[in-house]
């Protein structure tokens, strides 16, 4: 699809919000009473912001929920009845305010969720989800989207960007049929473009990320993982607040004869992700464990996703208890 | 800061121990666990009001035992995490040597675990002032209120056990979580199972918790889940007259059978 500009007025922008907000789930971004920035289902335009650099837990929630029922089930005397979830039930979402590194997150995700087979909870929810993106006119010490491919108004993601102006309007870049279709409906709502230069953040590049690729092919056995990551506690902080993380744990519970199957996050960080039945663990140790992070990150998934599993957003560092600064520890690494 | 500095440089020079476990600046500024194997690295050490972490959790992680002897930058709930440490017979005494820090950031002659008992006995035990206050209000709200408080502040769990992973005194290598058969925690974030796995943790660290802070500090959803195990510290106070980490033979009250223990919490 041929992509395009508009305008959007600021109170233009409130009744476009307030009219998605009355016939579908909006997910937007508001501060929290405890300062902290999350993502709710439908506030009130007034408590949305426009000011947030990341909120503390990223978006791919949406897509890749906590916790997902498998299918149901109720076992009987001698055998067992399945009951598959509908996936007709998942709702439309609108995905309002979230940043370019996050929305570039779900191309990572769907690198992995629709790799060979199709991961069909994935691509349902996908299917349903429209993302409505804001470019950043904030950053901090933390971001680093520049080092891994992408900028402050990347649109990769997105179905419309929206990027702020100096005064208080916003030019809307529709990128794909969703975010057309969203236009359309509420064409009244969008003006042409006066070419106004928007306002964006700069962030500085940390890294460059195809050198740390080639460097880490070879450098499995590198002193450099045991000295860097003896800090590590090895919680799993980091991989859940990632926007792009998809490991998941799959767990039946029982209650008397009825049950569900659900898979729920996971993190190679702890100690007992690859515990095998036989009682061996091959990363038994945490530099072998913050090594796989790096490596499934940087070498494995540009090798066999065709997708780097990192969108710069820095949660992993700002969220981390011991400060295991991802951008540091690649900037050394492409000089190692 | 200089002394420290010094005496770092000094215990590895003289190869009395192998690594310093202590504080450097990370780039954005934050103080981060430091360990320093090299001499000439000592200058990268630090110590001032940023430097708050429990580094205690280092003394149990095995690739830190691997580098050989340690000297350990302490605190007060270090020094007690410490004491509980070898109590439970995790850590000797002889393989430590406690580089002790007052509040006010100076250096402290710890000679050996007596003089390290002497220092936490004239200690203030007590929670932390801010945490107190924080308890007080709490504890003024009635139950109901209280229970629908701690609902709202664990539906945010994610579980990720940064606040186990914190503590020095969660170094159980197979925590209860992680057994499955039986499955007593789901392993699924809910508020139920959240609440299962929050009180758990609370009652597996009742007068053991020696009031760090560690896992607020290091929860990632802002979840003041240190005010649990702090609440737990000051009734175990109350019952049993005893603070955590002050002595190295510390009896455990919760596994401790006294003939002249109250009993007037058992229904």
């Amino acid at each position: 699809m041929e992509t395009s500009r508009k305008l959007i007025r600021k109170q233009s922008l409130e009744k476009l919000y307030n009219q998605l907000s009355a016939t579908r789930k909006v997910y937007a971004p508001v501060i929290a009473d405890d300062k902290q920035v999350e993502f709710k289902y439908n506030p009130g335009f007034a408590e949305v912001t426009f000011e947030h650099i990341r909120s503390t837990l990223s978006v791919k929630n949406i897509a890749f929920p906590k916790v997902e029922n498998l299918f149901l089930y109720s076992n009987g005397k001698t055998e067992s009845t399945i009951t598959d979830i509908d996936l007709n039930k998942i709702p439309e979402v609108v995905l309002w305010g979230s940043h370019p590194c996050d929305n570039a997150a779900f191309d990572a995700l769907r690198s992995i969720f629709e790799w060979d087979i199709k991961d069909e909870f994935f691509s349902k929810r996908m299917e349903k989800l429209v993302v409505i993106g804001l470019s950043c006119h904030l950053s901090d010490a933390y971001c680093f989207c520049t080092s891994v491919g992408l900028a402050p108004n990347s649109s990769k993601g997105s179905d419309i960007l929206l990027s702020p102006l100096h005064n208080g309007d916003y030019q809307a870049d529709i990128l794909t049929e969703k975010g057309a279709s969203i236009v359309n409906s509420f064409s009244e709502l969008f003006e042409s473009t006066s070419g106004e230069e928007v306002v964006l953040t700069t962030v500085k590049q940390k890294f460059d990320h195809e050198k740390v690729t080639s460097k880490l092919n070879g450098a499995f056995e590198h002193p450099f993982w045991v000295e860097n990551s003896l800090r590590c506690i090895g919680c799993g902080a980091c991989a859940y607040v990632c926007p792009t993380c998809a490991c998941f744990d799959i767990q039946d519970e029982t209650r008397g004869k009825n049950g569900k199957r659900y898979r729920s996050w996971d993190s190679c960080g702890f100690s007992m992700f690859t515990l095998h039945t036989s009682g061996h663990n091959p990363r038994n140790v945490q530099s072998a464990r913050w090594r796989q992070r790096i490596m499934h990150k940087f070498s494995y998934m540009p090798d066999r996703n065709q997708s780097l599993g990192c969108v710069g957003c820095g949660r992993c560092s700002s969220g981390c208890p011991v400060d295991m600064n991802i951008a540091e520890q690649l900037e050394a690494l492409q000089n190692i | 800061m200089n002394n420290l500095i010094a005496r770092a440089k000094e215990l590895l020079e003289n190869k009395i121990v192998q690594v310093i476990v202590g504080y450097e600046a990370g780039p954005t500024g934050v103080a981060r666990p430091a360990f320093i194997t090299n001499p000439a690295k000592a200058d990268l050490l630090i110590y001032d009001e940023r430097c708050v972490q429990n580094l205690a959790v280092y003394l149990t992680k095995p690739e830190v035992r691997n580098l050989g002897k340690m000297a350990i930058v302490a605190t007060l709930p270090v020094m007690r995490s410490i004491m509980m440490l070898i109590s439970e017979q995790q850590i000797f005494a002889d393989n430590i040597i406690v580089l002790g820090v007052s509040s006010d950031g100076s250096l402290l002659d710890i000679a050996d675990i007596k003089v390290m008992q002497a220092y936490i006995e004239k200690s203030d035990l007590g929670n932390p002032v801010k945490d107190r206050a924080l308890l007080v209000e709490l504890n003024k709200l009635s139950k109901e209120e209280r229970f629908a408080y701690w609902q709202k502040e664990l539906s945010k769990c994610i579980k990720c056990y940064a606040c186990r992973q914190a503590c020095p005194l969660c170094y159980c290598t197979r925590c209860t979580v992680e057994v499955n058969q039986p499955q007593w925690i789901p392993v699924q974030s809910n508020t139920h199972g959240n609440m299962e796995w929050h009180i758990l943790r609370a009652m597996h660290l009742a007068g053991r918790c020696i009031s760090c802070g560690e896992c607020g500090r290091a929860c990632p959803v802002g979840i003041p889940c240190h005010l649990l195990t702090m609440q737990l510290a000051d009734e175990v106070h109350n019952y049993f007259k005893v603070y955590a980490g002050t002595s190295e033979k510390m009896s455990s009250v919760l596994s401790t059978f006294e003939p002249n223990d109250k009993e007037s919490f058992i229904i």
